[in-house]
Protein backbone atom coordinates (compact mmCIF):
# COMPACT_ATOMS: atom_id res chain seq x y z
CA UNK A 1 0.00 0.00 0.00
CA UNK A 2 2.96 2.30 0.18
CA UNK A 3 4.33 2.02 -3.29
CA UNK A 4 7.17 4.35 -4.17
CA UNK A 5 6.02 7.88 -4.88
CA UNK A 6 6.50 9.24 -8.33
CA UNK A 7 6.97 12.97 -8.56
CA UNK A 8 6.71 12.94 -12.33
CA UNK A 9 3.04 12.31 -12.22
CA UNK A 10 1.98 14.72 -9.54
CA UNK A 11 -0.83 16.99 -10.73
CA UNK A 12 0.14 20.44 -11.85
CA UNK A 13 0.51 22.45 -8.69
CA UNK A 14 -0.38 25.80 -10.22
CA UNK A 15 -3.87 26.81 -11.21
CA UNK A 16 -5.13 23.28 -11.00
CA UNK A 17 -8.76 24.11 -10.59
CA UNK A 18 -8.74 26.83 -13.20
CA UNK A 19 -7.26 24.45 -15.70
CA UNK A 20 -9.69 21.73 -14.83
CA UNK A 21 -12.64 24.01 -15.23
CA UNK A 22 -11.48 25.59 -18.47
CA UNK A 23 -9.80 22.73 -20.18
CA UNK A 24 -12.11 19.85 -20.74
CA UNK A 25 -9.40 17.53 -21.99
CA UNK A 26 -7.38 18.13 -18.87
CA UNK A 27 -10.42 17.68 -16.74
CA UNK A 28 -11.23 14.34 -18.29
CA UNK A 29 -7.68 13.16 -17.91
CA UNK A 30 -7.75 14.28 -14.29
CA UNK A 31 -10.96 12.46 -13.59
CA UNK A 32 -9.59 9.36 -15.22
CA UNK A 33 -6.52 9.66 -13.07
CA UNK A 34 -8.66 10.04 -10.00
CA UNK A 35 -10.17 6.67 -10.72
CA UNK A 36 -13.56 7.50 -12.18
CA UNK A 37 -16.12 10.24 -11.94
CA UNK A 38 -17.75 9.77 -8.60
CA UNK A 39 -19.06 7.01 -6.42
CA UNK A 40 -22.18 5.01 -7.03
CA UNK A 41 -25.27 6.92 -6.14
CA UNK A 42 -27.29 5.78 -3.21
CA UNK A 43 -30.02 4.75 -5.59
CA UNK A 44 -27.58 2.28 -7.02
CA UNK A 45 -26.71 1.18 -3.51
CA UNK A 46 -30.28 0.40 -2.58
CA UNK A 47 -31.58 -0.95 -5.84
CA UNK A 48 -28.66 -2.48 -7.62
CA UNK A 49 -26.53 -3.47 -4.65
CA UNK A 50 -24.19 -6.08 -6.01
CA UNK A 51 -25.23 -5.51 -9.59
CA UNK A 52 -23.57 -3.66 -12.40
CA UNK A 53 -22.82 -0.47 -10.54
CA UNK A 54 -20.79 -2.29 -7.94
CA UNK A 55 -18.67 -4.13 -10.44
CA UNK A 56 -18.20 -0.95 -12.42
CA UNK A 57 -16.92 1.07 -9.49
CA UNK A 58 -14.85 -1.83 -8.31
CA UNK A 59 -13.12 -2.17 -11.62
CA UNK A 60 -12.27 1.51 -11.92
CA UNK A 61 -10.94 1.54 -8.39
CA UNK A 62 -9.04 -1.67 -8.78
CA UNK A 63 -7.15 -0.65 -11.88
CA UNK A 64 -6.00 2.93 -11.52
CA UNK A 65 -2.60 2.12 -12.93
CA UNK A 66 -3.92 0.77 -16.19
CA UNK A 67 -6.54 3.45 -16.73
CA UNK A 68 -4.05 6.19 -16.09
CA UNK A 69 -1.30 4.45 -17.97
CA UNK A 70 -0.12 7.49 -19.91
CA UNK A 71 1.99 9.58 -17.58
CA UNK A 72 0.88 8.18 -14.29
CA UNK A 73 1.41 4.68 -13.09
CA UNK A 74 1.71 4.69 -9.32
CA UNK A 75 -1.09 3.14 -7.31
CA UNK A 76 -1.22 6.25 -5.16
CA UNK A 77 -1.69 8.60 -8.10
CA UNK A 78 -5.45 8.53 -7.74
CA UNK A 79 -5.29 9.32 -4.04
CA UNK A 80 -2.92 12.23 -4.55
CA UNK A 81 -5.21 13.67 -7.20
CA UNK A 82 -8.24 13.28 -4.93
CA UNK A 83 -6.40 14.81 -1.99
CA UNK A 84 -5.35 17.78 -4.10
CA UNK A 85 -8.93 18.24 -5.20
CA UNK A 86 -10.03 18.18 -1.54
CA UNK A 87 -7.18 20.54 -0.67
CA UNK A 88 -8.40 23.06 -3.21
CA UNK A 89 -11.89 22.96 -1.73
CA UNK A 90 -10.55 23.28 1.80
CA UNK A 91 -8.42 26.27 0.77
CA UNK A 92 -11.51 27.98 -0.61
CA UNK A 93 -13.53 27.23 2.53
CA UNK A 94 -10.75 28.54 4.73
CA UNK A 95 -10.46 31.74 2.72
CA UNK A 96 -14.23 32.17 2.77
CA UNK A 97 -14.50 31.85 6.54
CA UNK A 98 -11.51 34.14 6.96
CA UNK A 99 -13.26 36.85 4.98
CA UNK A 100 -16.50 36.34 6.87
CA UNK A 101 -14.73 36.66 10.20
CA UNK A 102 -12.88 39.77 9.03
CA UNK A 103 -16.14 41.34 7.92
CA UNK A 104 -17.38 41.06 11.51
CA UNK A 105 -20.89 40.10 10.49
CA UNK A 106 -21.49 37.67 13.34
CA UNK A 107 -21.21 38.14 17.07
CA UNK A 108 -21.75 36.03 20.15
CA UNK A 109 -22.17 32.28 19.95
CA UNK A 110 -22.80 32.30 16.19
CA UNK A 111 -19.68 34.36 15.61
CA UNK A 112 -17.72 31.92 17.74
CA UNK A 113 -19.02 28.97 15.72
CA UNK A 114 -18.17 30.62 12.41
CA UNK A 115 -14.67 31.30 13.63
CA UNK A 116 -14.31 27.75 14.88
CA UNK A 117 -15.49 26.30 11.57
CA UNK A 118 -12.92 28.43 9.74
CA UNK A 119 -10.19 27.13 12.03
CA UNK A 120 -11.29 23.56 11.42
CA UNK A 121 -11.14 24.08 7.67
CA UNK A 122 -7.62 25.34 8.16
CA UNK A 123 -6.68 22.15 10.02
CA UNK A 124 -8.08 20.23 7.05
CA UNK A 125 -5.82 22.21 4.72
CA UNK A 126 -2.76 21.47 6.84
CA UNK A 127 -3.64 17.78 7.19
CA UNK A 128 -4.29 17.26 3.49
CA UNK A 129 -1.14 19.12 2.46
CA UNK A 130 0.83 16.85 4.74
CA UNK A 131 -0.90 13.79 3.34
CA UNK A 132 -0.13 14.74 -0.27
CA UNK A 133 3.51 15.25 0.61
CA UNK A 134 3.73 11.96 2.47
CA UNK A 135 2.30 10.21 -0.57
CA UNK A 136 5.05 11.77 -2.66
CA UNK A 137 2.86 14.27 -4.45
CA UNK A 138 3.01 18.02 -4.80
CA UNK A 139 0.25 19.84 -2.92
CA UNK A 140 -2.04 21.90 -5.12
CA UNK A 141 -1.40 25.63 -5.01
CA UNK A 142 -3.72 27.80 -2.98
CA UNK A 143 -6.37 29.14 -5.34
CA UNK A 144 -7.46 32.75 -5.26
CA UNK A 145 -11.08 32.92 -4.21
CA UNK A 146 -13.73 35.60 -4.52
CA UNK A 147 -16.79 35.55 -2.35
CA UNK A 148 -19.74 37.90 -2.20
CA UNK A 149 -19.80 39.15 1.40
CA UNK A 150 -22.85 41.39 1.82
CA UNK A 151 -24.73 40.75 5.01
CA UNK A 152 -25.13 38.15 7.71
CA UNK A 153 -28.09 36.28 6.28
CA UNK A 154 -26.66 36.15 2.76
CA UNK A 155 -23.31 34.96 4.07
CA UNK A 156 -24.90 32.31 6.30
CA UNK A 157 -26.86 31.03 3.34
CA UNK A 158 -23.70 30.92 1.23
CA UNK A 159 -21.87 29.08 4.00
CA UNK A 160 -24.70 26.55 4.18
CA UNK A 161 -24.43 25.99 0.42
CA UNK A 162 -20.65 25.70 0.52
CA UNK A 163 -20.66 23.19 3.40
CA UNK A 164 -23.30 21.04 1.77
CA UNK A 165 -21.23 21.05 -1.39
CA UNK A 166 -18.13 20.11 0.58
CA UNK A 167 -19.89 17.22 2.27
CA UNK A 168 -21.19 15.89 -1.04
CA UNK A 169 -17.74 16.28 -2.60
CA UNK A 170 -16.10 14.10 0.05
CA UNK A 171 -18.88 11.57 -0.19
CA UNK A 172 -18.43 11.47 -3.96
CA UNK A 173 -14.78 10.48 -3.59
CA UNK A 174 -15.04 7.86 -0.86
CA UNK A 175 -15.30 5.00 -3.32
CA UNK A 176 -12.39 6.27 -5.40
CA UNK A 177 -9.79 6.31 -2.63
CA UNK A 178 -7.49 3.31 -2.58
CA UNK A 179 -5.37 3.87 0.53
CA UNK A 180 -7.37 2.84 3.65
CA UNK A 181 -5.67 5.47 5.77
CA UNK A 182 -6.48 8.21 3.31
CA UNK A 183 -10.05 6.91 3.29
CA UNK A 184 -10.26 6.95 7.09
CA UNK A 185 -9.06 10.54 7.12
CA UNK A 186 -11.40 11.63 4.34
CA UNK A 187 -14.31 10.12 6.28
CA UNK A 188 -13.23 11.89 9.46
CA UNK A 189 -13.31 15.18 7.57
CA UNK A 190 -16.48 14.31 5.63
CA UNK A 191 -18.64 14.09 8.76
CA UNK A 192 -17.23 17.35 10.10
CA UNK A 193 -18.29 19.12 6.91
CA UNK A 194 -21.71 17.56 7.46
CA UNK A 195 -21.80 18.89 11.02
CA UNK A 196 -20.95 22.36 9.74
CA UNK A 197 -23.67 22.13 7.11
CA UNK A 198 -26.30 21.05 9.63
CA UNK A 199 -25.31 23.78 12.06
CA UNK A 200 -25.63 26.40 9.35
CA UNK A 201 -28.93 24.83 8.34
CA UNK A 202 -30.34 25.59 11.78
CA UNK A 203 -29.00 29.13 11.48
CA UNK A 204 -30.65 29.87 8.13
CA UNK A 205 -33.73 27.82 8.96
CA UNK A 206 -33.15 25.39 6.13
CA UNK A 207 -33.24 21.63 6.30
CA UNK A 208 -30.38 20.07 8.22
CA UNK A 209 -30.79 17.01 6.00
CA UNK A 210 -31.57 18.51 2.57
CA UNK A 211 -31.17 15.15 0.82
CA UNK A 212 -33.39 13.31 3.28
CA UNK A 213 -32.16 10.13 4.95
CA UNK A 214 -29.43 9.45 2.40
CA UNK A 215 -26.87 12.11 1.56
CA UNK A 216 -26.14 12.45 -2.13
CA UNK A 217 -22.57 12.35 -3.45
CA UNK A 218 -21.34 14.86 -6.00
CA UNK A 219 -18.72 14.00 -8.57
CA UNK A 220 -15.70 16.12 -9.31
CA UNK A 221 -17.01 17.87 -12.40
CA UNK A 222 -20.25 18.84 -10.66
CA UNK A 223 -18.38 20.24 -7.68
CA UNK A 224 -15.85 22.11 -9.80
CA UNK A 225 -18.61 23.68 -11.84
CA UNK A 226 -20.32 24.80 -8.63
CA UNK A 227 -17.08 26.20 -7.28
CA UNK A 228 -16.13 28.09 -10.43
CA UNK A 229 -17.99 31.30 -9.52
CA UNK A 230 -15.88 31.53 -6.37
CA UNK A 231 -12.57 31.51 -8.20
CA UNK A 232 -11.01 34.89 -8.82
CA UNK B 1 -21.56 -5.51 29.91
CA UNK B 2 -19.29 -7.53 32.14
CA UNK B 3 -19.36 -10.33 29.62
CA UNK B 4 -17.65 -8.22 26.98
CA UNK B 5 -13.93 -8.61 26.74
CA UNK B 6 -12.81 -5.30 25.37
CA UNK B 7 -9.32 -6.39 24.67
CA UNK B 8 -10.27 -9.47 22.69
CA UNK B 9 -10.87 -9.26 18.96
CA UNK B 10 -13.89 -11.51 19.21
CA UNK B 11 -15.03 -12.05 22.76
CA UNK B 12 -18.34 -13.33 24.05
CA UNK B 13 -20.86 -10.54 24.01
CA UNK B 14 -24.53 -10.07 24.67
CA UNK B 15 -24.94 -9.34 20.98
CA UNK B 16 -23.56 -12.10 18.79
CA UNK B 17 -24.23 -10.06 15.65
CA UNK B 18 -21.82 -7.43 16.86
CA UNK B 19 -19.15 -9.86 17.88
CA UNK B 20 -18.13 -10.70 14.36
CA UNK B 21 -17.22 -7.17 13.51
CA UNK B 22 -13.70 -6.33 14.40
CA UNK B 23 -12.45 -2.98 13.31
CA UNK B 24 -10.20 -2.38 16.23
CA UNK B 25 -6.92 -2.60 14.40
CA UNK B 26 -7.93 -0.30 11.64
CA UNK B 27 -9.51 2.29 13.84
CA UNK B 28 -6.40 2.24 15.95
CA UNK B 29 -4.51 3.07 12.80
CA UNK B 30 -7.00 5.75 11.96
CA UNK B 31 -6.62 7.23 15.39
CA UNK B 32 -2.88 7.35 15.01
CA UNK B 33 -3.37 8.87 11.62
CA UNK B 34 -5.70 11.51 12.95
CA UNK B 35 -3.13 12.54 15.50
CA UNK B 36 -0.54 12.73 12.80
CA UNK B 37 -2.87 14.62 10.54
CA UNK B 38 -3.46 17.26 13.13
CA UNK B 39 0.19 18.08 13.10
CA UNK B 40 0.29 18.17 9.34
CA UNK B 41 2.32 15.02 8.82
CA UNK B 42 0.40 12.06 7.51
CA UNK B 43 2.13 8.97 8.82
CA UNK B 44 5.22 6.92 8.61
CA UNK B 45 4.08 3.97 6.58
CA UNK B 46 6.25 1.70 8.72
CA UNK B 47 4.49 2.83 11.87
CA UNK B 48 0.91 2.50 10.77
CA UNK B 49 0.95 -0.14 8.10
CA UNK B 50 1.12 -3.12 10.50
CA UNK B 51 -2.12 -2.03 12.17
CA UNK B 52 -3.89 -1.70 8.88
CA UNK B 53 -2.58 -5.01 7.66
CA UNK B 54 -3.81 -6.66 10.83
CA UNK B 55 -7.20 -5.06 10.51
CA UNK B 56 -7.62 -6.03 6.90
CA UNK B 57 -6.45 -9.55 7.62
CA UNK B 58 -8.96 -10.02 10.41
CA UNK B 59 -11.68 -8.30 8.38
CA UNK B 60 -14.41 -10.13 10.35
CA UNK B 61 -17.29 -11.70 8.55
CA UNK B 62 -17.21 -9.26 5.69
CA UNK B 63 -19.54 -6.59 4.48
CA UNK B 64 -22.79 -8.31 5.43
CA UNK B 65 -21.64 -8.55 9.03
CA UNK B 66 -20.56 -4.93 9.12
CA UNK B 67 -23.95 -3.99 7.72
CA UNK B 68 -25.67 -6.07 10.38
CA UNK B 69 -23.67 -4.25 13.02
CA UNK B 70 -24.88 -0.97 11.51
CA UNK B 71 -28.42 -2.33 11.29
CA UNK B 72 -28.47 -3.02 15.02
CA UNK B 73 -27.45 0.56 15.73
CA UNK B 74 -30.07 1.87 13.34
CA UNK B 75 -32.74 -0.28 14.99
CA UNK B 76 -31.68 1.24 18.27
CA UNK B 77 -31.90 4.81 16.99
CA UNK B 78 -35.18 4.20 15.22
CA UNK B 79 -36.75 2.72 18.33
CA UNK B 80 -35.43 5.58 20.42
CA UNK B 81 -36.96 8.30 18.23
CA UNK B 82 -40.10 6.49 17.15
CA UNK B 83 -41.11 4.76 20.38
CA UNK B 84 -39.25 6.18 23.36
CA UNK B 85 -39.76 9.79 22.26
CA UNK B 86 -43.52 9.34 22.47
CA UNK B 87 -43.33 7.84 25.94
CA UNK B 88 -41.22 10.74 27.16
CA UNK B 89 -43.42 13.38 25.57
CA UNK B 90 -41.22 15.91 23.81
CA UNK B 91 -42.10 19.44 22.87
CA UNK B 92 -41.06 22.05 20.34
CA UNK B 93 -37.77 21.59 18.52
CA UNK B 94 -36.98 18.35 20.34
CA UNK B 95 -40.27 16.90 19.19
CA UNK B 96 -39.81 17.89 15.56
CA UNK B 97 -36.23 16.61 15.51
CA UNK B 98 -37.36 13.28 16.97
CA UNK B 99 -40.07 13.00 14.32
CA UNK B 100 -37.70 13.78 11.45
CA UNK B 101 -34.77 11.75 12.74
CA UNK B 102 -37.04 8.82 13.57
CA UNK B 103 -38.22 8.73 9.98
CA UNK B 104 -34.67 8.91 8.64
CA UNK B 105 -33.32 6.23 10.99
CA UNK B 106 -36.19 3.97 9.96
CA UNK B 107 -35.23 4.56 6.31
CA UNK B 108 -31.72 3.43 7.24
CA UNK B 109 -33.13 0.28 8.84
CA UNK B 110 -35.08 -0.57 5.69
CA UNK B 111 -32.14 0.13 3.39
CA UNK B 112 -29.64 -1.85 5.47
CA UNK B 113 -32.03 -4.78 5.82
CA UNK B 114 -32.46 -4.96 2.06
CA UNK B 115 -28.78 -4.59 1.49
CA UNK B 116 -27.77 -7.38 3.85
CA UNK B 117 -30.17 -9.64 1.96
CA UNK B 118 -28.74 -8.60 -1.39
CA UNK B 119 -25.30 -9.52 -0.15
CA UNK B 120 -26.66 -12.95 0.67
CA UNK B 121 -26.64 -12.36 4.43
CA UNK B 122 -29.35 -12.73 7.03
CA UNK B 123 -30.45 -9.42 8.54
CA UNK B 124 -30.32 -9.36 12.33
CA UNK B 125 -33.69 -9.30 14.03
CA UNK B 126 -34.67 -6.20 15.91
CA UNK B 127 -33.45 -6.43 19.51
CA UNK B 128 -35.37 -5.13 22.52
CA UNK B 129 -34.04 -1.91 23.91
CA UNK B 130 -34.02 -0.18 27.28
CA UNK B 131 -33.49 3.55 27.34
CA UNK B 132 -32.74 5.08 30.73
CA UNK B 133 -34.44 8.40 30.00
CA UNK B 134 -37.43 9.97 31.69
CA UNK B 135 -37.71 13.51 30.40
CA UNK B 136 -36.77 15.73 27.49
CA UNK B 137 -33.39 16.69 28.82
CA UNK B 138 -32.25 13.12 29.51
CA UNK B 139 -33.72 12.09 26.15
CA UNK B 140 -31.68 14.71 24.28
CA UNK B 141 -28.55 13.89 26.22
CA UNK B 142 -28.83 10.26 25.16
CA UNK B 143 -29.72 11.29 21.61
CA UNK B 144 -26.42 13.15 21.46
CA UNK B 145 -24.53 10.07 22.65
CA UNK B 146 -26.30 7.80 20.16
CA UNK B 147 -25.81 10.05 17.15
CA UNK B 148 -22.18 10.78 17.90
CA UNK B 149 -21.55 7.09 18.54
CA UNK B 150 -23.23 6.33 15.22
CA UNK B 151 -20.85 8.66 13.41
CA UNK B 152 -17.82 7.08 15.05
CA UNK B 153 -19.11 3.57 14.41
CA UNK B 154 -19.61 4.10 10.69
CA UNK B 155 -16.36 6.00 10.29
CA UNK B 156 -14.55 3.26 12.18
CA UNK B 157 -16.01 0.42 10.18
CA UNK B 158 -16.05 1.97 6.71
CA UNK B 159 -12.38 1.43 5.82
CA UNK B 160 -12.91 -2.32 6.40
CA UNK B 161 -15.73 -2.46 3.88
CA UNK B 162 -14.78 -4.28 0.72
CA UNK B 163 -17.56 -3.39 -1.70
CA UNK B 164 -17.41 0.11 -3.13
CA UNK B 165 -21.18 0.10 -3.29
CA UNK B 166 -21.51 -0.72 0.39
CA UNK B 167 -18.98 1.99 1.16
CA UNK B 168 -20.99 4.53 -0.81
CA UNK B 169 -24.11 3.54 1.10
CA UNK B 170 -22.41 3.71 4.48
CA UNK B 171 -20.98 7.12 3.59
CA UNK B 172 -24.38 8.33 2.58
CA UNK B 173 -25.81 7.26 5.93
CA UNK B 174 -22.99 8.45 8.18
CA UNK B 175 -23.29 11.95 6.78
CA UNK B 176 -26.89 11.99 8.03
CA UNK B 177 -25.85 10.74 11.47
CA UNK B 178 -23.35 13.59 11.64
CA UNK B 179 -26.02 16.11 10.73
CA UNK B 180 -28.34 14.73 13.41
CA UNK B 181 -25.53 14.81 15.96
CA UNK B 182 -24.73 18.45 15.23
CA UNK B 183 -28.36 19.53 15.44
CA UNK B 184 -28.94 17.75 18.76
CA UNK B 185 -25.70 19.07 20.21
CA UNK B 186 -26.58 22.63 19.24
CA UNK B 187 -29.99 22.23 20.82
CA UNK B 188 -28.51 21.20 24.16
CA UNK B 189 -25.74 23.77 24.09
CA UNK B 190 -22.88 21.46 23.22
CA UNK B 191 -20.32 21.88 20.47
CA UNK B 192 -21.59 20.58 17.12
CA UNK B 193 -18.01 19.45 16.43
CA UNK B 194 -16.98 17.57 19.58
CA UNK B 195 -13.81 16.21 17.95
CA UNK B 196 -12.90 19.51 16.28
CA UNK B 197 -11.82 19.13 12.67
CA UNK B 198 -11.62 15.33 12.53
CA UNK B 199 -14.34 13.02 13.77
CA UNK B 200 -12.70 10.21 15.65
CA UNK B 201 -13.56 6.73 14.39
CA UNK B 202 -14.65 4.38 17.16
CA UNK B 203 -13.57 0.85 17.87
CA UNK B 204 -16.11 -1.90 18.29
CA UNK B 205 -15.42 -1.93 22.02
CA UNK B 206 -16.10 1.80 22.25
CA UNK B 207 -19.36 1.45 20.35
CA UNK B 208 -20.44 -1.46 22.53
CA UNK B 209 -19.60 0.46 25.68
CA UNK B 210 -22.13 3.11 24.64
CA UNK B 211 -24.79 1.06 22.91
CA UNK B 212 -24.46 -2.31 24.63
CA UNK B 213 -26.17 -1.38 27.92
CA UNK B 214 -29.22 -0.24 25.95
CA UNK B 215 -29.68 -3.58 24.23
CA UNK B 216 -31.45 -6.48 25.88
CA UNK B 217 -30.89 -9.90 24.34
CA UNK B 218 -32.60 -10.12 20.98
Amino acid sequence: MSSPPNDEMAPQPVGLVERLVRDDVDRKRFLKMAGGAGAASFGAFVLAACGSSSSKTASTAAAPATTASTASASSDSGDVAILNYALTLEYLETEFYGKVVSAGLFNGPVGALIKEFGQQEMTHVEAIKGAVEKLGGTPAAKPQGKFPIENASQVAMLAYTVENLGASAYLGQAGNISNPEVLASALAIHTVEARHAATLGTLVKKSITPDGAFAKPADMSTVLAAVKPFLA
Amino acid sequence: MSTIHHSEPVGPTVNPEMAGVEVRGLTRASFILRGALATGALYGAGTVAPFVTTALAQGGGGDAEILNFALTLEYLESDFYNVKAKEVGLKGQAKSYAALFGEEEQDHVVALTGFVKQLGGKPVTKPTFVFPVSDESSFLALASVLENTGVGAYNGAAPSVKSKTVLAGAGSIVQIEARHAAAIDLLIGKSPTPDQGFDRPLTKAEVLAKAGPLIKAA
